[in-house]
Formats: C-alpha cells, structure tokens, sequence
C-alpha cells in the first residue's frame, strides 16, 4: 500500500455549517482542539465517522467536514458499534453529553466498552441538561437545584471513569475544556489506542451552570487542584509540587504532603495495569469538583478488540468452509425430487 | 423417487391424515413431531405442521400448564394448513389428553401412555376420575399402551437405568406411528446414530425404544393393520422441508447475495424470532456478521450504523421488540437509509402469549410511530414464502433507502411445510450503485433525489470528497425552485411541509414497483376473501370448501400492505362482499375500509392458533345466504 503524503489542515475538518452552541460554550474549545488534532493524526476526512445522540455536545458532527450521523438520545454507542463492526478500516469517535451517555444510553455506553468496540467516546461532562433547559443530570451533585428539583436532587451521581473503569473499558482518561493543549494530547493518545476509548472533558455550561468545575479549573487553584497523571511517574501536584499521591495500608490511594512521606513514598502511575483496581481508586480519589482531582490518561490496556475478533470469525469460516454457497445450503439435509 | 412397498399386504392407503403429538414439555414432543415431519417429507409427502408449546421452559410437569404438542398434516395432495383436529392422538399422560381431547372427534384413534395413568398423574391434571376406566373415551378408537414400561424393558440390557430410560418412551411413540403410517425407517436411524454420537447409552436406548414401538405395531395385534399416505404429485423440482424462520434467514443470505452487501443482522434474543439471529450466526463463510446487541433498541441503531456504511443492515424481533424499536425506525426514515426491521408475531399486548401466533401488529407496522413516518411492509403467507418475503423486503429497502418492515408470525416462523427448492440464479439483481461523485456541480448534496423512486443517493464512508452529516432532525430538502438538498438542518415550515410529504410520496410510488393483487376469481363469485400473512392456508382450506360444495367464491392475499398494489381498490369494488379474516380484531379490514370505502367484514380469531378450514368455510357460508 502506498501512503500518499496528507498535508492537511484544520480547515480541512471544518464543515460549511455556522457553530450555534450558546457564546461562551465550553464547547467551542473542545471542537477547537478537535479540529487541530486530527490534522496530525494522518487521517482523512472521508475515513472519519463522527456519530452523536442527542444533546449539546450532540451537534458537534454537523461542524465537522467528515461523515456523521446525528442520531437518537442515548443511541450513539451502539449505532457506532454498526458502524464500526461493519468498516474496521473507518476512525469513529462518538460525542455526546453526560444525559446521552450516562443516563437514557447507559446502557450501550456500558456494553460498547465491555465489548471494546474500536470507538473513540467522547463524553463532555458539565453536570446538567442544556439543551432542554436546565435539569440535573446523573452528574449532578446530591442537593442540585435546577428547574426539575427546585428543593435540591436527592439523586446520588454518577462518576463517569468509575462507571467506564467497572464495565471494562480498555482506555480511559479525563482531560477539561479550558486546556487545549491538555485535551489535544488526550485525543492523540486516544487515538492511538485500540478498541473501546472513554474520554471525559469537564466542560463548562455558562448558561445553565456556570463555573461548575470552577472549583478546580480557575487558574489560581488550577495546580494545587488537577492532579496531571504520566505514566511510570510518581503522582505529585501543588503549585511547588508539595502535593502527592500514596497508597494506604488498604491500597487505597489518598492525597498526602511530600514532606510526610518522601518523594518515594508516592504512587508511581502505571496505566498499563492489567487490573483496573488502582485506576478505579483514582478515579475515586475525588468526590467532586472541590477536592484534589486527577487528569490524564487512568487506563491504556490491550484487549481483543470487537470488530477485528468478529472479522477473525468471518475469516476463519470462509477459510474452513470456503466462500458461501447458498444453493449448497438450500439443498443440505434431507432433500427429494419430483419429477 | 423410490417408494417403499410395505411389506404388510393390508396396508390401507389414506389420501391424508392429522396426527397430533401430545404430552409433557419434558417428554420430547416437539423432538418427534420433527422427526416425524421430516421423514414425510423425505417420503415425499405434502405437509404442514402446528407445533404448540408452553412459554415456560418447564412448567410443572404433568399439569394442564405444561402441555406440549404437535400436529403434522400429511398428504398425498398439495395441501395449505396443519389441519382442523387431528384424527390421531398420541397423549402421554393424563394432562396431554385432557387438554388435546375437545379437537379429536369422535371416531378418531387415541393412544395414550398406560402407564402414566396413576392417581397422582391424575391428581396433578386435575381428574377425578381415569378417564381409562370411566367409559369417557368409548367415542373413540382407544389403545392403552404401556408405553413407558416397554421402553424400560427394552433398555434394560443397556445398561441404561430405569429413570433414564423412561426418557426414551417419545421415541417409542414414534417408532409406533412410523409403523403406523409406514415411514420409511433407515433415515431415522441414521439421524439417531448421527445426533447421539457422543452419548452412547442415550443412543443405544433411543434406538432401542424407536424399535420397540414398530415391533410393539407389527407384533402386538392390538392395531388390525397399518395405513400408508403416498407420496404427493407435486411441481416438478427439488424439493426440502422448511420452518418459516429458516426461510427468513436464507432469503436474508439470498438478498445480500444478490445486492452485493454485507449482511449485518443485529439482534436481541426473543421468541419466537431468536432461531433468525441462531441461523444467520452460522453463516460467517458468506460475510454474515450476527450481532447479539444489548437491547432491542441498541440492536436497530447497530443495523442502522451498519446500513450507513454501506451493509445491509438488518434487525428481527418479535413485538415487544418492535415497541422498542420504534424511535429508531423513525430515525431510519429521517436518514433514508435501507433497513429492514423483521417482526415475528406473536400474542400480545405486553408480553402476551410469547409462544403462540397472532397478526396484530399490522397496525403497529403502519402507524407504530409518531410523526408523519410511513415505511413499506411486505408480510409473508406461508413458511416457504418467508425467504421470498425476506427477499422482497430487502429489494425494496435497498432500491427506496427506506426502512421495511417485515411481518412473519409465530405459527410460519415454527411451521414447516415441503419447499420447492428456488433457483437462485434466477432471482433478480437488486444491487444499486454508491454515489461516488460530487452530484451537483463540486458539491455533494445527499438530499437531492432520484425523479423516479425518490431516493437520495447512498455515498459511504471512505468515499473522498462526498462527506456528509444526516441526522433525526429535519433536513434541507429539495425546495421547488430546485435548489437546496444538502441535507443541513432545517427548520424552515415550508421545507418540512414538502419533505413529510415527499418521504409519503416516495412509499406510496412503491404500488408501480410491485405486481397487481392475484385474484384467484371464479365465475359468478360474490365474495372476496382478502387475507394476509399467515392466514393463507386457513383462507385456501375454507375456499377450497366452498368450491367442493359447488359454490363459487373468489380469494385473494396481500403481500404488500404499505403500500397497497394499485390495483387493490378496483378488485374490492368488483365483489359485492368483501370478507377479512384476521388474527386480530379487525387492522386489515379497517385499512381497506378506509382506503378505499369497501364495506369490508372483518372475521376474526385471537386465540393464538391458525383459523380452522370448517371456521373458515362457516363464515364464508354466512356471507354467501
């Protein structure tokens, strides 16, 4: 196969359509750096498929000079997974919102990564329902009030790695709205992942909860409270990078001060666990956006992937039985003749 | 083919004859009701079957609930239906014949299981009385076999333990019938020797028993002679049995096949539509990917993705499924992407009678889905007629990017009937070219329409310079000054307006896609019988009543229901009555009634089983006084 040379840029990946997310999305950015990762990537436009269900987050396809389908809430991850399993040679990425992905599709979310579909998820979280106005969503924190819960939700959230981690995922990370160069590094490491990647972008929804994440994401508290992960490095943050992670005698890992354990007595990241169990800890390191919380990639393990183990199946039978004969089945078992 | 000659000289020849197998969900009925079928079919026989079989997997065993059977029509004439009662019995025990009893009439043979006559087996069918002893049977040709104690007696050099044993008496049952009716007997053997390969003991006692039964025939002088039903002159060809659900699979392979597509069948487990999902998994050789999806809706949007990329995407389920279902479809509409949504009928509502037939989704098919959002439904007639329904459906969802419904139901899906085999060569290319190039100017617009069928262009990823984004929410069409069609979001009234009704106008033209209704017209009739589904075989046995009483009637069935033929409304004008028998209350009938202001009745029957011949023909009687 010949590679031809791709010099393509992010006018490349921009569709025709005026962008209509609310001024002052969080939205933008993420589209942003979506469109200035993927001309590194070495990938066409015709080979990407960008498939949405139903929210904010939902409209991104329409903005992007690739295919796409915009289709029902909640549905995008198993219509991807069609997708996918039927063209392994497409990139599919799948954006959609924490109603979309957790709450009416957390179901096919759940089994797309069990299954590890070769799908690129792309979940932005900012905790509430946008596009209908303002309800909590399963991110929301316990006592939100909003149009739907005016004395406060008694839901208890969801905490979407924790959810991705427990239904198997093989690739999991987190990056936020307001570090392109963060969220760029994250699309690249999930891109070259394969099988089933989960991304959650904290994004802020200045119209129907502002400053959600402000509690980490304001520059003056940015360091002391994003916990940047790198594989086979201690975890250490703060602003003097006084802050780390250890683990306790239950193997739970906890923020402590370097000065009380040492520069050893920190957790080395190892995204590459086979067991999910200290990457599941992690992304319970915070309850919610006002405690110390990690970023960057948790998981990068690899797992047979769907839709290759699918096509291996369709492989194997053609070379057993050789290509279908359907007048050959028609007549197997017991057939007779009349003359 | 070569015809046994029964070695017995008193062998009396039937024309045709209905034997039922009944007894518990645990005995094995379905097992040798199938064995039995396929044997007549080898023969040559003409054929049709019932089976009959509780929801649950197991029910308590020996009660009424947990009744198991089935009924095999065979003939040595073309036949359409299962049969009205059976003229034979077999009932295992006490619950088998009570609750099989009121189909056979009296004069008929009934052979039941001695020994599975004791009080408790009768305390748990809720008898007082042993219906062996207390003269209730004496309307009938009754033999008392000791079915059970034979098979163990014959078993018991085996090896085989007495417990185990006892579970090969089904195939006792058969071996007497295959006695009976004069089957020839290697290719069972065969199949014995085949299925039990791997469990010896199993194999020995089944082969045991099945020989116990056709010399318990031949030697116990209790039957004064066996009969034989010869073979059925039918067309000339190649023939094998088949089950409507097989048909389904195979005309799904045949359409992909011919369309040049990748079949994906997406699928979640639900009677009586999972053995689909079962068949096409085992075809991987022909580029069939099966895809066990987490939820009936995940299932249809799995389809639907598959469907853009440029496979035929396909999904099958029965009516809960359908429920579920539904949004998706609607997006299928929106996209204009070919699908076909297979729906294997069963009773409802909810989960109803996941077991048994029923045709009353056929509302749900044209209505089932909010918003103006009208898509073809193509319904097959018998359980052959389910690949070329299969393969209709597919034609059309490929050709009109469309999504179809087909409709089968349970009694077709599980029925067998003999099937001349189909010339695969002869089926038609419905194979359609991708868009490959920009098609106005250097754009691409996906919603600019082929004049003729209304179709947009399918353009698949990987295709450079044609990228484009669809979705659920309304499009830019086409507008009248011909420009537009690109497929962007629109909310403009007008161009909705124009859109509901070219997605209308491009399913209604299906009517010049499809052939005419088929009048099978006699001179002077004045009743039409107009049916659908799988009411054929019912309808053709009440007919066929009719016209051996002298009577002229004319009938007709519906493939196509969305849209009509176009010729549907000049047909129903010509009779002065139009009759619809439905299994439901009435969705055909109010159809045509509304369609066309025909003063259509509507005949109907929700009891999860086949109209009879002698209902139909009553009704028909009534409308002819």
């Amino acid at each position: 196969m010949t590679t031809e040379p791709i010099a393509l840029t992010r006018k490349d990946f921009e569709s025709d359509q005026e962008v209509r997310w609310c001024p002052g999305c969080g939205d933008y950015g993420i589209l942003a750096a979506i469109q200035f990762v993927l001309p590194e990537l070495a990938v066409k436009p015709e080979e990407m498929v960008f498939v949405s269900g139903i929210g904010c987050a939902a409209r991104l396809p329409y903005y992007m000079n690739t295919y796409g389908v915009h289709s029902i809430h909640g549905r995008a991850p198993a219509l991807a997974t069609g997708v996918a399993m039927t063209r392994p040679d497409l990139h599919v990425w799948v954006i959609g919102g924490d109603g979309d992905m957790l709450s009416i599709g957390g179901d096919h979310l759940s089994h797309a990564l069990r299954r590890n579909v070769n799908l690129k998820i792309v979940m932005l979280n900012n905790q509430i329902y946008g596009l209908t106005k303002g309800q909590y969503s399963p991110t929301s924190e316990v006592g939100k009030v909003t149009k739907s819960t005016p004395f406060g939700s008694v839901d208890f959230p969801f905490n979407p790695l924790s959810v991705a981690l427990g239904a198997e995922a093989s690739f999991v990370a987190r990056t936020h709205d307001m570090d392109r160069k963060h969220m760029m590094e994250t699309f690249r490491r999930m891109h070259a992942h394969r099988g089933a990647a989960f991304v959650e972008i904290f994004q802020n929804c200045n119209v129907f909860n502002d400053g959600a994440f402000g509690g980490l994401l304001k520059k003056d508290v940015r360091a002391d409270m994003l916990i940047e992960l790198r594989h086979g490095e201690r975890i250490r943050f703060g602003t003097d990078g006084q802050l780390g992670v250890a683990v306790n005698e239950f193997g739970e890992p906890h923020v402590v001060a370097v000065a009380d354990v040492g520069d050893e007595g920190l957790l080395v990241h190892d995204e590459r666990r086979a067991d999910p169990t200290l990457a599941f800890a992690l992304s319970r390191l915070s309850t919610g956006p006002h405690m110390p919380t990690p970023i960057g990639v948790f998981r990068d393990v690899d797992r047979p992937v769907y839709d290759a183990e699918v096509q291996r199946q369709l492989v194997a039978a053609s070379e057993r039985s050789g290509p279908g004969d359907l007048a050959k089945i028609l007549a197997s078992g017991p057939t007779w003749s009349v003359d | 083919m070569t015809v046994e000659t029964p070695s017995d000289p008193r062998v009396e020849t039937l024309d045709r004859v209905v034997i039922r197998f009944a007894g518990d969900s645990g005995d094995g009925m379905q097992l040798v009701g199938d064995r039995f079928t396929e044997l007549s079919a080898a023969f040559g026989n003409d054929l049709a079957t019932l089976p009959n079989y509780p929801a649950e997997i197991r029910a308590p065993a020996g009660t009424i609930a947990g009744v198991s059977s089935f009924q095999v029509h065979i003939s040595d004439h073309d036949i359409v239906t299962p049969g009205d009662g059976p003229n034979v019995l077999i009932a295992m025990n006490p619950a088998a014949l009570q609750a099989n009893l009121s189909d056979l009439a009296p004069g008929s043979t009934l052979i039941v299981n001695g020994d599975s006559f004791a009080q408790r087996d009768l305390d748990k069918a809720g008898l007082t009385q042993n219906p062996l002893e207390d003269h209730s049977l004496d309307a009938y040709n009754l033999y008392v076999v000791p079915m059970t104690s034979i098979t163990v007696e014959a078993t018991k050099d085996l090896g085989v333990r007495p417990r185990d044993a006892e579970r090969s008496k089904n195939f006792f049952a058969l071996g007497l019938l295959c006695w009976m009716y004069t089957r020839p007997v290697a290719p069972l053997i065969e199949w014995i020797e085949s299925r039990f390969k791997d469990k010896e003991q199993v194999l020995a006692a089944n082969l045991a028993a099945f020989k116990a039964g056709r010399n318990f025939g031949e030697t116990a002088e209790l039957f004064d002679h066996p009969y034989e039903v010869r073979p059925a002159t039918l067309r000339p060809g190649n023939y094998r049995n088949i089950i409507g659900n097989l048909a389904t699979a195979y005309g799904l392979i045949a359409a992909s096949q011919k369309a040049n597509l990748p079949l994906v069948y997406a699928s979640y487990p639900i009677t009586p539509a999972s053995d689909i999902l079962h068949e096409l998994s085992k075809h991987k050789n022909f580029g069939v990917k099966t895809l066990q999806a987490e939820d009936e809706i995940a299932a249809a949007a799995m389809a639907i993705g598959a469907s853009f990329t440029g496979a035929l995407g396909i999904t099958g389920t029965s009516g809960p499924g359908v429920d579920l279902k539904s949004e998706a479809m609607g997006l299928a509409v929106s996209l204009e992407l070919p699908l076909v949504l297979v729906d294997v009928q069963r009773g409802g509502p909810s989960t109803g009678l996941p077991t048994k037939t029923e045709q009353a989704d056929l509302m749900l098919a044209m209505y089932g889905r909010h918003g103006e959002c009208p898509l073809p439904i193509v319904a097959a007639k018998t359980p052959s007629h389910c690949f070329d329904a299969a393969f209709e459906a597919c034609r059309l969802a490929i050709k009109y990017r469309t999504p179809v419904m087909l409709l089968t139901d349970g009694y077709l899906a599980n029925g067998a009937e003999p099937w001349l085999l189909p010339d695969l060569d002869a089926l038609p290319d419905i194979s359609v070219a991708f868009a490959t190039e920009p098609n106005a100017g250097t754009e691409f617009l996906p919603y600019l329409r082929d004049p003729e069928t209304l179709a947009r262009p399918w353009a698949i990823p990987g295709t450079a310079g044609l990228q484009h984004r669809i979705g659920g929410i309304e499009k830019e069409g086409i507008g009248l000054d011909g420009e537009g069609g690109s497929g962007n979001i629109s909310y403009s009234p007008e161009n909705h307006d124009r859109m509901v009704r070219l997605r209308a106008e491009k399913v209604a033209r299906i009517a010049h896609d499809i052939p005419g209704v088929e009048v099978d017209h006699e001179d002077g009739a004045q009743v039409l019988v107009l049916g659908w589904g799988s009411t054929w075989g019912s309808i053709q046995a009440g007919v066929r009543r009719i016209r051996a009483r002298g009577l002229p009637v004319a009938s007709a069935h519906l493939v196509h229901l969305n849209p009509f033929p176009a010729d549907l409304g000049d047909v129903l004008r010509r009779y002065p009555k139009v009759l619809v028998p439905e299994m439901n209350l009435g969705q055909l009938s109010r159809l045509v009634r509304a369609e066309y202001l025909v003063d259509a009745v509507s005949f109907t029957k929700v009891q999860g089983v086949p109209f009879r011949a002698a209902e139909m023909e009553a009704k028909i009687l009534e409308m002819m006084a």
